[in-house]
């Protein structure tokens, strides 16, 4: 935690994206977490990746629970909006919002306490809905805020700091969305920009519900030896199966790999994902090999991370609802009033 | 890249880089610090041990420090560094009994400076406690040199001048005022056993064009005339005057006209405005001063009519640069300019000149006509002669003064104890942590978002009916603390530990500059390329640290660095620490100390 306020300079060659915006206009109010905690890394990542994709602040809309990943959203965008809602009712809430103004692009973020104990219907359901979103749960294996209680994240067999065993058995999140049908997936690492930046920016452009599971050491509760959740663990375990590369529509596609290696994830709004495949195998759309890769690892005791999965063809809530084109606020009177020629064909339809 | 060895005092102290710049290596921002506090003596007292002149200093250095200040890389103007040292001096206390005391006891040696001015009196300074016998000689009735001939009082006040010159002196130094020096053979006779040349470049360059016999009258050598205004041998001068030449000794001129009955005063350069020589706030203060500049014009003649100066007539020039990027000026080809005028003040350049030397006395002199001296020792060939200041290598300033006569003490020093003078001592290094608490520092490292504070000055009317009257106020104690504040504390280091890093990324996160980046090594033009913000200042240190557990390197560009503790205050492990480097030259006196 920080007393003193972030100084207003900036470093003079900070580059502008094409907003005229550099990524310290993205940041928000200063952290409150412990110094060191991997949620702020994430909070680093997202501001980056609003950055590089020049998104306009206020098209944003943050929603989270409770716990100390849940408020981050203060730290990051200050000028979005923004909703600190109930435990593990992020998602409730965000669908909601979504349902009103589908123009906005939404972050949920949300804790492993507050996504797979007390929010887990609500994070299956979301996910299923396939509401147009991006799901961050910023995954510590306990319950940072109420000081460290093991979470349902938590590995069976991995040690509390005061040398407790962990006897529960852990909820993949990974896993539950790709069982859920979200139809974008992925794991990364709080300690891993690189690979986590480009994840968040794909994860915006995609349609659909997007889930990025991200391990996020508390340094706190659940950074020593035993924990599975640790800067060193996670470092010692980390098996990435590609690293992405995320083109804009608008940029010109070049890339430079050697042949094979590189597969090209054409999007829905023409952005393109450059996957560099560490692991020749993996198949980011098959839904049913993934899994099985995914059980295959953990019983290994590896942190499989990457694109997971993708649907090319991915819909979202709007079109299956087949919901009006634009934001409900928009709708003026005419036509939330059609008229009573209107009200007999639908009373027609009824009879 | 190697691992920064951070052990080397100069690492730390190029950061700093006010100190760095300045020629006597004054720690300013700790005596910025004591003026935030309010402890005006302890603030003097640094800069009286490192620049001899703190008061002398604050009002007319060149300040090097401020455009090395990285104030100026972050916002828009350096900290007012030298306006901040005459705070000090301006509300100090009396600090006599903080000043060495004449030495008990005489070494024996006895040592010879030719001329009074800075750069002889500071060697006399840092000799004179230590017990050797300091005779000076200056042609002039009374110490100073320059310091008291050319500088307008109305920049640096009388009163100023003798306090800190009298320090000097009574530290049982013996000023032969009044006497030339004529011959260097009949000196070296006296038995002395050293001898240090101070005597300045005296010479004004004059300006050989058709008209300047018939019309001598009214034509002057800019810096006879400020001497003789400053004797007071001359106290007028006609109501139209121009001013030949772009440098301060112009600017003295011609703010000097102003106040000696010249009502339309012109500056004439042959450059054009930015490349003049003259400081930025010299030309400000003139131009202020209702003196406007021309530039891009060329003298060509002084007009005259029975013996007596009309005006001075111009070939208009422009700047073409050869593909080297050199400048040449070349006429434009329009009609010559004439400016009336009634008299002349020719401020081209000041040489040197050294009738009074013997060419064979062991001292040799190159192709300029200049001693060879070492510009580390100031030795010069003859090895019981050290010359500084102006002397060594053509006119400077003060401060440039001030630190060769620092460095020919510890040579003569030296030389008296039979030692090498190439052998130089090291600076004394002084580190603590600044750590007091969680969020708590020694230091304020809040880092305030002002502008550089004005001096306010002395109403223009009043300025110019009196020469005597000194035109900038100073800051008072309310603005000297705001300008104090804007201090970034470059001397609190950020010490990095690479064992005790998790590489968490919260340093990287929470810095507000984007100095620090974890990453693959690589070689360093690569590596500046592909840090967190691009590295472009190559004149600025990568600060590179390894023993990171992933085998990646620690790389913080020092270059903007705000010094405002936030990595460290983040840091959950310590690996960052916020620790004030305290480097001191070690001067002749203290040298002795440290021996002892
Ligand atoms: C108009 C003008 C304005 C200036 N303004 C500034 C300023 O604002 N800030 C700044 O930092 N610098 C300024 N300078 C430069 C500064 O004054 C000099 O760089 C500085 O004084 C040099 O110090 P010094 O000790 O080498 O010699 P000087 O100060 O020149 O002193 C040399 C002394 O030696 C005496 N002397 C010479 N020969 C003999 C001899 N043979 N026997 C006995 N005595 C002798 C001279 O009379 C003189 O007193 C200015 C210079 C001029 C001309
Ligand atoms: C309804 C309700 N039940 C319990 C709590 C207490 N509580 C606050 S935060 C939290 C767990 C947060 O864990 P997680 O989401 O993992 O966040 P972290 O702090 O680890 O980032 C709990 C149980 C609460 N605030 N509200
Ligand atoms: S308790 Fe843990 S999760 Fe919460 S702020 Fe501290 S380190 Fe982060
Ligand atoms: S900010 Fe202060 S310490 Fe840093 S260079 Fe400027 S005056 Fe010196
Ligand atoms: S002190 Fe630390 S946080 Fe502050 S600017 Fe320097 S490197 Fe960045
Ligand atoms: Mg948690």
């Amino acid at each position: 935690m920080t007393y003193v306020v972030k100084p207003k300079f900036h470093h003079p060659e900070l580059p502008k994206n094409k907003l005229g915006f550099t990524h310290r206009d993205y940041e928000g109010a200063v952290s409150t977490l412990c110094a060191g905690c991997g949620h702020d890394s994430i909070t680093a990542s997202i501001v980056e990746a609003c950055f590089e994709l020049a998104i306009e602040p206020h098209r944003v809309a943050k929603v989270s629970g409770i716990g100390c990943s849940s408020k981050t959203p203060t730290y990051f965008l200050g000028n979005s909006h923004g909703f600190n809602s109930v435990h593990g009712r992020m998602p409730s809430v965000l669908t909601g919002a979504n349902l009103a103004n589908r123009d906005l692009i939404y972050l949920g973020v949300s804790g492993d306490g507050d996504s797979a104990s007390i929010g887990f219907g609500q994070f299956a359901h979301c996910m299923r809905r396939g509401v147009n979103m991006v799901y961050i749960v910023e995954n510590n294996g306990v319950y940072g805020l109420t000081k460290g209680q093991f979470s349902a994240t938590a590995d069976r067999g991995s040690k509390s700091k005061r040398g407790i065993t962990n006897t529960d058995n852990a909820i993949d999140m990974v896993g539950i969305a790709l069982q859920s049908g979200a139809s974008f997936v992925a794991r990364s690492f709080s300690g891993d920009k690189k690979q986590l930046t480009p994840l968040i920016k794909a994860a915006i452009e995609h349609r659909g519900a997007a889930f990025i599971d991200v391990i996020s050491p508390c340094v706190a509760f659940n950074n020593h030896a035993g924990s599975t959740k640790s800067f060193d663990y996670v470092r010692e375990h980390n098996e990435a199966v590609n690293f992405l590369d995320f083109i804009t529509a608008r940029a010109p596609i070049h890339v430079d790999y050697a042949p094979g290696t590189v597969e090209m994830v054409e999007q829905h709004d023409g952005t393109v994902l450059a996957l560099r495949k560490l692991n020749a195998e993996y198949d980011v759309h098959d839904l049913e090999a993934a899994m099985s890769f995914l059980h295959h690892h953990a019983a290994k005791g590896q942190i499989v991370t990457g694109l997971l999965y993708v649907e090319n063809e991915s819909e979202d809530l709007h079109c299956h609802l087949n919901t009006v084109e634009g934001p409900l606020n928009t709708l003026s009177e005419k036509e939330l009033c059609p008229g009573s020629a209107a009200l007999e064909k639908i009373n027609a339809a009824l009879r | 890249m190697k691992h920064t060895d951070i052990s080397v005092p100069d690492y730390f102290h190029k950061v700093v880089d006010c100190q760095w710049a300045c020629p006597a290596h004054t720690p300013v921002p700790e005596y910025i610090r004591l003026i935030a506090a309010g402890r005006y003596t302890d603030a003097y007292m640094i800069n009286w041990e490192s620049n001899v002149f703190p008061g002398i200093l604050g009002r007319t250095c060149d300040r090097p420090c401020e455009p090395a200040c990285r104030r100026g890389r972050v916002e828009k103007d350096p900290v007012a560094i030298c306006r901040l040292k005459r705070v000090a001096a301006d509300f100090k206390d009396d600090i006599r009994d903080r000043l060495p005391k004449p030495a008990e006891k005489k070494n024996g040696k006895r040592i010879a400076l030719v001329g009074g001015g800075p750069a002889s009196l500071a060697v006399a300074r840092d000799l004179a406690p230590m017990g050797y016998e300091c005779v000076v000689f200056d042609q002039d009735p009374q110490a100073g040199g320059m310091m008291r001939t050319q500088i307008p009082k109305f920049r640096l006040p009388e009163s100023v001048l003798d306090e800190e010159c009298q320090y000097i002196l009574d530290l049982g130094i013996e000023f032969v005022g009044g006497k030339r020096i004529d011959s260097m053979k009949a000196l070296l006779s006296e038995g002395f056993d050293a001898i240090f040349v101070g005597c300045g470049a005296p010479r004004g360059r004059d300006l050989d064009i058709p008209g300047r016999k018939e019309a001598v009258k009214n034509i002057h050598i800019g810096i006879d005339w400020l001497s003789s205004v400053s004797f007071g041998h001359i106290d007028k001068i006609g109501k139209r005057v121009i001013v030949l030449g772009g440098g301060n000794t112009a600017m003295d001129c011609c703010r000097s006209s102003r106040r000696l009955g010249g009502e339309d005063v012109k500056v004439v350069v042959r450059s054009g405005f930015e490349e003049m020589k003259a400081s930025p706030w010299e030309k400000e203060d003139a131009i202020h001063e209702d003196i406007p500049i021309f530039n891009f014009l060329v003298p060509k003649e002084f007009t005259h009519e029975n013996g007596k100066l009309t005006g001075v007539l111009f070939e208009k020039v422009k700047a073409e640069y050869d593909p080297k990027g050199r400048r040449k000026l070349v006429p434009t080809g329009e009609p010559d300019q004439h400016f009336p005028c009634d008299d002349v003040l020719v401020a081209v350049g000041q040489e040197n000149a050294f009738p009074w030397i013997e060419r064979d006395c062991g001292i040799e002199f190159d192709k300029w006509d200049m001693p060879k001296v070492d510009p580390k020792t100031m030795a010069s060939s003859n090895p019981k002669v050290f010359f500084g200041g102006d002397a060594a290598f053509g006119p400077k300033n003060i401060i440039w003064a001030v630190a060769h006569g620092h460095e020919a003490a510890i040579s003569i020093d030296r030389l008296c104890r039979g030692e090498d003078i190439g052998v130089r001592p090291a600076p004394q290094v002084t580190i603590a942590s600044q750590k007091m608490g969680i969020h708590e520092w020694s230091y304020d490292n809040e880092i305030t978002l002002d502008k550089r504070y004005r001096v306010p000055h002395r109403e223009k009317s009043a300025a110019l009916r009196n020469i005597r009257a000194e035109v900038e106020l100073g800051y008072d104690v309310e603005l000297a603390l705001k300008e104090a504040e804007r201090c970034l504390n470059c001397d609190v280091q950020t010490v990095f530990t690479g064992q005790l890093c998790i590489e968490c990324d919260a340093c990287v996160d929470i810095c507000p500059m984007d100095c620090i980046t974890f990453t693959e090594n690589g070689e360093e033009t690569e590596l500046r390329g592909r840090l967190q913000a691009p590295a472009k200042n190559l004149t600025q240190d990568l600060y590179v640290a390894n023993n990171l557990k992933t085998g990646r390197v620690m790389v913080k560009d020092e270059d903007v660095c705000l010094h405002c503790g936030l990595c460290a205050e983040r840091c959950p492990t310590g690996a960052w620490d916020m620790q004030k480097y305290l480097i001191d030259m070690t001067l002749a006196e203290q040298a002795c100390h440290l021996k002892a």
